[in-house]
C-alpha cells in the first residue's frame, strides 16, 4: 500500500516535469504549424506584398534597437543601484530599499505604457530638443525633432525602466555572494570602499551582471505594450531616434495588428513571432548558460 | 604608508603603480587628512544655493535642471575638494559614492512618478459605477457612465484558472526536482523552465491562439485561451520559487521521517511541504501578481467585449489591461470618459498588483517556520 503511494507520487512529479517540457516543445510546434502557410505562400499574398523575410526584417531591427537603447541605460544604472543596496545603504534600510525596487518589476507593462505615453513623452521633449540642437551631427539624433514625444528615443527609456528591476536582481544576487573575506582583506590592506569593490566585488560579479544583463535584454526584447502605446511605428528602417518616424516592434506590431487580421495575415504575423521566440530563446539561454557554469565553480552555494 | 605600500604589491594587475616611489622625506604621519563628517552635507547645500542663483539670474527656474545641476555641481565640487584635502583616492570613493547614491534616486523616480500619475488621473473615476457597471450601452439615450466591472470579472476569472492549472503542475514539478530529480530528465527540466521564464509574454498568447484555433478555426476567442497563456507564462514562476523554498527545508527533518519507517510520499507532503508553505504560498502570490497585468496574451487569445461574460469556455471576455488598453488607444466620442476609465483600470490593476505583493511579503513573514 505504501509502495503504491509511493509510486502514484512519485509518478505524478515526474509527470508534472514531463508536461512542462511537452508545454515548451508544443510552444514552439504549434506556432511553426500555424507559421508555416506564410512561409510557403507566394509573396504576393503577404501583407506588403513581398518577401516574409523582407516584411520582418523592419520589425527585428526595431525590437533589437530599442532594446539595446534600453539595455545601454538600465545596465550601468542597475550596478549602480545593486550596489547601494548591498554596500552603501544602511544595513537596516537595505531590505526595504530592495522590494521598492523590485516593486517596480511588478508594475504591470500596460502602465508603463501609459505612463511613458502621458508623461515621458512631453518630458523627453526639451531633452530631445537639446540633443538635436548640439548632438544633431550625430546621425541618431538627426531630428527633426517628433512634436508628439512618441519616439524610440523614450521606448528605450521606459523599456530601461522596465528591465531596470531583473537586472539589478540578478547583479545584488552575486555582489552578496561575493566573499566576506576577500572583502575584508582589501579593507584591511587599507583600500576605500570604492577600491574594494572594485577589487573584489566587481571581478566575482562579472559574470552574474553579463547574465542579468542578457535576461534584461530577453525581456526588453519581448515587450510588448510599452512599444505599441508609445510609438506610432510604421516599417522602416531608420538609425534617427527622436523624429516622428520610427520602427515597430515585432511584439507591438503583433499586437497592434493581430485583432483585426484574418486569414494569411495572421500567419504572418505568427510568423513574425516564431522569429521572436527565437531570438529571446537564443539570448535566454545564452544568459542562462552563462549563469549555471558560473555557479559551477564558484562555490558559492 | 606601510598598508599603502602592501596593498599595491598585492594588487599585480597595477605594475606601474607598485614601482618603488619616492617616498617622500617628511616625517610620517598615520592620520590623514580628513574632511570633517558634516563636509558633504555643507557641499550639497552650498550646491544648491550656487545652482539656484544661478539659474534665477541666467536662464529662469526650472526643477528638473536645478536638481540636475546641483548634483553634477555637488559631485565635482566633492572631488576637488576632497582631493585637495584627502588626496586623490579618498576623492574617488567620495565622487563612487554620490555617483552609486544618485543612481539609486534616479531609479526610484519612474516608480515614484507612475504612481502618482496613475493615482491622479484614475480617482477621478474610482467609484461606485466603475465596479457595478460594464460597457454595454453606455453612450445611448439612458445615463449609464460605464465602468470596468465585466472586465474585473473577466480578470478575476482568467487568473483564477491560470492560477488552477499553474499551481499543481509547478509546484508538483519542483517536488521532483528537489526529492528526486538527479537525472538528466531534471537537468532537462531545470533548463528549460528558466528559458520558459523569458518566453515573451506575447509568444505565450500566440500559442495559445493557435493552439485553439488548430481546432476551432482562426476566429475563436475565449477565455480559456488567455487562462493556457497565463499558465505557460505562471508555470516557471511557480517552480522556480517553490523550488527555492523546498532545498531549504534542512535535511536533518526528512532524514527523521524516514529514520521514523515514513514513506517519501508522505515524508514530502507532511514534512517537506508544510516546513515550506509560508515560501511556496507567497511565491505563488508573486507569480498571480505577475500575471494578473499580463495584457498581450490576452489581447491576441480573448479579446475584448463590452458586457459581462462570466463563461471562460465561451466567446470573448473583458479584461482589466486590454479594457484599459482599447479604452486608450481607440477610445469613443467623447475621449476623455474613455481615457478616465483607461485610467482609473490601470489604478485598480495597480492596487491589485501592490496588494497581492504586500500579501506575499506579509505571509512569507508571519507564517515562516520558527527556526529556533
Amino acid at each position: 500500500m505504501q509502495q503504491a503511494g509511493d509510486r502514484i507520487f512519485a509518478a505524478s512529479a515526474r509527470g508534472a516535469g514531463i508536461l512542462i517540457l511537452l508545454v515548451l516543445a508544443g510552444v514552439a510546434a504549434f506556432l511553426v504549424i500555424q507559421a508555416i502557410p506564410a512561409f510557403v505562400a507566394s509573396p504576393a499574398d503577404l501583407p506588403g506584398g513581398q518577401n516574409i523575410a523582407v516584411y520582418v526584417a523592419p520589425f527585428v531591427f526595431g525590437t533589437v534597437i530599442s532594446s539595446v537603447i534600453a539595455l545601454i541605460i538600465a545596465t550601468p544604472l542597475a550596478i549602480a543601484v545593486a550596489l547601494f543596496i548591498t554596500h552603501y545603504a544602511p544595513r537596516r534600510l537595505a531590505q526595504g530599499l530592495g522590494y521598492l525596487i523590485d516593486l517596480l518589476a511588478a508594475v504591470p507593462s500596460l502602465v508603463f505604457g501609459l505612463w511613458g505615453f502621458a508623461v515621458l513623452s512631453p518630458a523627453t521633449l526639451g531633452l530631445s530638443m537639446w540633443l538635436n540642437t548640439y548632438l544633431g551631427w550625430i546621425p541618431l539624433f538627426a531630428g527633426p525633432v517628433s512634436v508628439t514625444g512618441r519616439t524610440m528615443f523614450v521606448v528605450g527609456i521606459t523599456l530601461a525602466v522596465m528591465i531596470l528591476p531583473i537586472i539589478t536582481a540578478v547583479s545584488r544576487e552575486v555582489f552578496l555572494q561575493t566573499p566576506k573575506l576577500h572583502e575584508e582583506a582589501a579593507l584591511a590592506l587599507g583600500a576605500t570602499r570604492w577600491e574594494m569593490i572594485r577589487m573584489a566585488v566587481l571581478p566575482f560579479g562579472r559574470s552574474g551582471i553579463i547574465s542579468g544583463a542578457m535576461l534584461g535584454l530577453g525581456r526588453a526584447l519581448g515587450e510588448t505594450m510599452a512599444v505599441a502605446i508609445i510609438l506610432s511605428g510604421s516599417g522602416i528602417i531608420t538609425f534617427n531616434l527622436i523624429s516622428s518616424g520610427n520602427p515597430s516592434s515585432i511584439a507591438a506590431n503583433i499586437a497592434l495588428n493581430f485583432p483585426d487580421s484574418t486569414g494569411l495575415a495572421v500567419n504572418t504575423l505568427i510568423a513574425s513571432g516564431l522569429v521572436l521566440f527565437v531570438i529571446t530563446l537564443l539570448v535566454n539561454s545564452l544568459a542562462r548558460y552563462i549563469i549555471n557554469r558560473r555557479s559551477e565553480f564558484s562555490g558559492a552555494n | 604608508m606601510t598598508t599603502d605600500r602592501s596593498l599595491r604589491s598585492e594588487n599585480q594587475r597595477d605594475t606601474e603603480r607598485a614601482e618603488p616611489e619616492e617616498v617622500e622625506p617628511q616625517a610620517v604621519s598615520l592620520v590623514h587628512a580628513e574632511l570633517p563628517r558634516w563636509a558633504p552635507y555643507g557641499i550639497l547645500v552650498g550646491s544648491f544655493v550656487v545652482v539656484g542663483a544661478l539659474l534665477a539670474v541666467w536662464v529662469g527656474f526650472s526643477v528638473g535642471l536645478f536638481v540636475f545641476l546641483s548634483a553634477v555641481l555637488f559631485g565635482l565640487a566633492t572631488y576637488l575638494i576632497s582631493r585637495f584635502v584627502e588626496g586623490g583616492r579618498k576623492a574617488t570613493d567620495r565622487l563612487v559614492t554620490i555617483v552609486v547614491t544618485v543612481a539609486f534616486l534616479i531609479a526610484l523616480i519612474p516608480l515614484v512618478s507612475v504612481v502618482i500619475t496613475v493615482v491622479t488621473n484614475g480617482v477621478g473615476r474610482f467609484d461606485s459605477a466603475f465596479f457595478t457597471q460594464s460597457m454595454r450601452g453606455v453612450g445611448g439615450a439612458n445615463d449609464l457612465v460605464g465602468g470596468g466591472y465585466h472586465a474585473i470579472i473577466g480578470t478575476l476569472i482568467i487568473t483564477a484558472l491560470a492560477a488552477i492549472m499553474s499551481i499543481p503542475i509547478g509546484v508538483l514539478a519542483a517536488v521532483y526536482l528537489v526529492e528526486y530529480g538527479k537525472n538528466r530528465l531534471a537537468r532537462a527540466v531545470t533548463f528549460f523552465v528558466d528559458v520558459m521564464t523569458g518566453i515573451p509574454s506575447i509568444v505565450a498568447g500566440l500559442f495559445a491562439f493557435a493552439l485553439f484555433a488548430l481546432f476551432f478555426g482562426p476566429s475563436i476567442r475565449l477565455g480559456f485561451a488567455g487562462a493556457v497563456a497565463l499558465s505557460v507564462l505562471m508555470i516557471p514562476v511557480v517552480v522556480r520559487s517553490t523550488e527555492e523554498m523546498l532545498k531549504i527545508v534542512p535535511n536533518e527533518l526528512r532524514e527523521a521521517a524516514f529514520a521514523l519507517g515514513t514513506p517519501k510520499w508522505r515524508t514530502i507532503l507532511k514534512v517537506v511541504i508544510p516546513t515550506s508553505i509560508a515560501g511556496i504560498a507567497s511565491g505563488i502570490t508573486l507569480a498571480i501578481a505577475r500575471v494578473i497585468g499580463e495584457t498581450a496574451p490576452l489581447l491576441i487569445a480573448v479579446g475584448v467585449t463590452t458586457g459581462v461574460n462570466f463563461n471562460p469556455f465561451a466567446n470573448r471576455m473583458a479584461t482589466l489591461p486590454v479594457f484599459a488598453y482599447y479604452s486608450y488607444a481607440a477610445p469613443g466620442v467623447p475621449r476623455e470618459p474613455f481615457l478616465d476609465r483607461a485610467w482609473t483600470s490601470a489604478l485598480v490593476l495597480i492596487i491589485i498588483v501592490l496588494v497581492l505583493n504586500l500579501v506575499a511579503r506579509l505571509v512569507a513573514r508571519l507564517f515562516a517556520p520558527k527556526t529556533r
